[in-house]
């Protein structure tokens, strides 16, 4: 085997990748959360679309895509696109089709403009779409001893920005997007801190834009956040989340795009799309997986429930009764979940397995007679209370029983002067579980 | 004579832009414009690996591809509105972004790796390309055309009732989930058989445009659809057109700015809604308010004994500026209500001392009515345009009517009341 050893050089050009990449998502997460918190998502999926015909325009007058004149029209034609999407929603366009249209309108002509008027240069309607991030390492500028990629000054500037106005205008920020009725009541402008965000998200666009494209820019908005509302229920904690599982995702991405030859911007966002579905599946506060879980554990514990209280009301008849183990599993609901709900018991030392048959053990008994009681208990509630034929009261109860717990079933006890037995005139056993099996 | 290839690109684009704009209107009215945004996003990676898997550039695959996974999206968007807590825009964001980033991956992939010529042209469904349109792509367009017509045809009730008020639908019993669904399939195959000429970034605002076009014109859902078709033809045929004429440029933006041109027209001019007709219906409304109160008040000094005004005193008279009174004189002049009889001074026609003392009887009315029965005057003040002592129960208007005359508050109608 020989391992050829690696140079550093080989490794300057996908560090610098990555910073950029890393530079590019951060901003992108953090004013993500508040587009996602404000369900403005798809605003900023328009905004990142409709700077085009600014950058463009602004690139054909200037004739260099690094001038500040960019940001400028970018930052305008970005506004101008909430604008005219709520002008077109007061003039009687739903608001989905203003915003449909407000911005492809903007993208095209921004794409005819591209295709006009740049043609010479290194600005074609493809990257447009998904950037150049792979020529950042390769246009730099040298500063103490490193060739430092040009892409990292702009972006660095645009983050230091971002994290700026973030903190300055947190509490703003947070009460706009969860209270605005309050935030307006407190005396902070709702509307203009609406429009301060959206500028704010035309830079950060315009900055990322050129590195990731248009719509993996929406990746980076969106599916971060999105990622860390799934995650975590605090807005500092979901920021702070949202940049890190955007960080995570440019690594991801880049390392994805290197090893298949690909598109690293494209690899970004399905790294992203990746993460979102992890957090989606496993988070630990409802997660798909958990929620699963929890319904099954939920469904063991009600047939299991059953069981127990089948196996008390037989002892109740003969005291030596028990219960064959495949009748166990067919009341427990049959199949596997059936044998898994009977081991379970058997496991949790509620039921004894002897042979081929089940029998309770004591603490079995105590909950099986604490589920019969329930029942029982119910069901004199019921005849009681309601005008209730006889036979309507058992279906009622082998629902409620399972509901009902130490609390309630004292006070149904205490309400019904704790009766000796229930309406079809079965004894109601006693709370405290006995240690001889009820007669 | 129009040549065979332009024919062949023309009858295509103007089929593609009548389904869009068909099943548009629906997807408008829903208000899911941006889903089908999201869902057109959707298709590019459907493209691609239908491309790995055939090997080649064979439309048909390809577009079956781009179907499938568009209606993956939808799932995926249906799936993430009912399993979590994320929102519907966040959703479609995820999608849109996270679908079109796989769909640049694979792209790349084939780039870098399928052989000969058989890699080129997947660029061109970004941003459209009508030119090298031939025959087959035409059948493609126009059997999801007819598929589409025949879908909303057979359902066009159904379909209505649920454009409009889904919640109702679904109270009365209608599949509403299966309408929903079918109608998501005719536009994922819409948006698909529109990638070619429109490509997949804007092939949604080819479903919005005329649809929203439409809206400003009609009020009527068979019309709208009628017009919607119409426009989407149109404004692909002039797009693609001239696009001809400019060399080297994708198709699909020159044809969403023509749509963007014909739908500003719409706003501007469009006669139901659009603003223009509705400046106008205000203005009339304003109109005829302020020359009401205007006869009014002449009626008031005609009851007293003055039948002429002098000019000077008109902006006593008139509520606003000497401006907005002569406007108001003048219309009152041109309906032949008021005639001028000497410098600077006008006078009730026999005509207009006829509608002036209706006035006046209106204006007592209410007021007397806001006295004697002010439950009913909230009634009557709320319908301005209606005659009040037709709101108000019989009884209550011989009340007020009579009281009215009691105290000589009510004007004759006749011609005698000089």
């Amino acid at each position: 085997m020989n391992i050829e050893p690696i140079r550093a050089a080989e490794l300057v050009a996908p560090f610098w990748t990555i910073v950029v990449a890393l530079l590019a998502t951060t901003p992108c997460a953090m004013l993500g959360c508040y587009l996602v918190l404000r369900r403005m998502s798809l605003l900023g999926d328009a905004i990142s679309h409709s700077i085009l015909p600014g950058i463009a325009i602004a690139f054909l007058v200037t004739g260099s895509l690094a001038s500040s004149w960019i940001l400028v029209a970018a930052v305008a034609t970005g506004i101008l696109t909430a604008v005219l999407a709520q002008a077109l929603a007061r003039a009687g366009v739903t608001e989905d089709s203003s915003l449909g249209v407000v911005f492809t309108a903007l993208f095209a002509l921004g794409v005819l403009l591209i295709s006009a008027g740049a043609r010479q240069v290194d600005l074609d309607p493809g990257c447009v779409l998904y950037g150049t991030i792979e020529l950042a390492p390769i246009h730099t500028f040298r500063w103490g001893g490193l060739d430092i990629p040009v892409a990292v000054v702009p972006l660095g500037l645009v983050l230091v920005a971002t994290i700026a106005f973030v903190i300055l205008f947190w509490k703003e920020l947070a009460l706009t997007s969860f209270d605005p009725a309050l935030a307006t009541s407190m005396g902070i402008d709702a509307g203009r801190m609406h429009y301060f965000l959206l500028g704010m998200v035309a830079v950060v666009t315009v900055a990322a834009f050129e590195q990731v494209g248009s719509i993996l820019v929406v990746a980076m908005l969106i599916v971060p956040a999105a990622t860390a509302q799934l995650l975590v229920q605090r807005l500092g904690r979901m920021m702070v989340t949202a940049v890190a599982v955007g960080g995570l995702a440019a690594i991801l991405g880049y390392a994805g795009a290197a090893a298949t030859d690909t598109s690293v911007a494209g690899m970004m966002a399905v790294a992203a799309g990746l993460l979102f579905l992890f957090a989606l599946l496993f988070a630990r506060r409802g997660g798909l997986v958990r929620q699963a879980w929890q319904r099954l554990i939920f469904h063991l514990t009600i047939a299991g429930e059953d069981v127990l209280a089948t196996l008390f009301r037989f002892e109740e008849r003969s005291p030596t009764a028990r219960m064959a183990y495949s009748e166990a599993v067919r009341l427990a609901g049959g199949g596997m979940l059936g044998h898994w709900a009977v081991r379970r018991l058997c496991r949790r030392g509620e039921l004894d397995a002897i042979g081929s048959f089940v029998t309770l053990t004591v603490l079995g008994r105590a909950r099986g007679q604490s589920l019969v009681r329930a029942h029982r208990l119910w069901e004199a509630f019921l005849d009681k209370n309601f005008d209730l034929p006889l036979d309507h009261l058992h279906e009622s109860a082998e629902r409620f029983e399972h509901y009902i717990g130490p609390g309630l079933e004292e006070q149904l006890a205490a309400a019904l002067q704790e009766p000796g037995r229930d309406p079809h005139g079965r004894p109601i056993p006693a709370p405290e579980p006995s240690r001889e099996p009820a007669g | 004579m129009i040549h065979y290839n332009t024919l062949i690109v023309l009858s295509g684009t103007a089929l593609l832009g009548a389904s869009a704009g068909l099943v548009g209107s629906f997807v408008v009215l829903r208000r899911q414009a941006l889903t089908g945004d999201a869902l057109a996003h959707a298709a590019l990676p459907g493209l691609c690996v239908a491309f790995l898997i055939v090997g080649e550039r064979s439309l048909g695959a390809m577009l079956f591809g781009a179907f499938v996974s568009g209606i993956l999206a939808i799932l995926v968007l249906a799936g993430l509105r009912h399993a979590s807590r994320i929102k519907e825009d966040a959703a479609i964001g995820i999608v849109l972004s996270v679908f079109f980033g796989a769909g640049i991956v694979l792209s790349r992939w084939i780039q870098a790796h399928a052989t000969g010529g058989a890699k080129a042209g997947l660029d061109s469904y970004l941003f459209g390309k009508t030119a090298g349109m031939i025959a087959e792509d035409v059948l493609g367009i126009g059997i999801v055309s007819a598929m589409s017509l025949l879908v909303l045809g057979i359902f066009y009730k159904e379909f209505e009732v649920v454009a409009f008020d889904l919640e109702f639908a679904r109270a009365q019993g209608w599949p509403a989930a299966m309408l929903d669904a079918i109608l998501l399939a005719l536009v994922a195959s819409t948006v698909v058989a529109g990638l070619p000429a429109v490509g997949v970034v804007l092939v949604a605002a080819l479903l919005i445009l005329p649809a929203a076009s439409a809206r400003f014109w009609t009020d009527s859902l068979g019309r709208m659809l009628l017009l919607a078709t119409g426009f989407g033809a149109g404004v692909c045929i002039t797009g693609a057109m001239i696009s001809s004429r400019l060399r080297a440029t994708p198709t699909g933006p020159v044809i969403v700015l023509v749509g963007t041109i014909w739908f500003l027209v719409s706003l501007l001019l469009g006669p139901r809604r659009g603003i223009l007709a509705r400046w106008r219906t205000r203005r009339a409304i304003g109109h005829r308010l302020s020359e009401r109160r205007m006869l009014a008040l002449l009626g008031e000094r005609a009851a007293t004994g003055a039948p002429w005004i002098r000019l000077d005193e008109r902006i006593r008279l008139g509520s606003g500026s000497a401006r907005e009174a002569d406007a108001i004189l003048g219309r009152l002049a041109r309906a032949k209500l008021i005639e001028p009889i000497q410098e600077g001074q006008t006078r009730l026609t026999p005509l207009g001392r006829q509608r002036a003392a209706e006035e006046v009887r209106e204006l007592r009315f209410r007021e007397a009515l806001d006295v004697l029965f002010p439950e009913w005057s909230v009634e009557a003040w709320l319908h301005p345009d209606s005659s009040p002592s037709e709101l108000v129960p019989a009884e209550v208007s011989q009340q007020v009517i009579h009281g009215l005359k009691a105290s000589g508050r009510w004007p004759e109608l006749a011609d005698g009341a000089r």
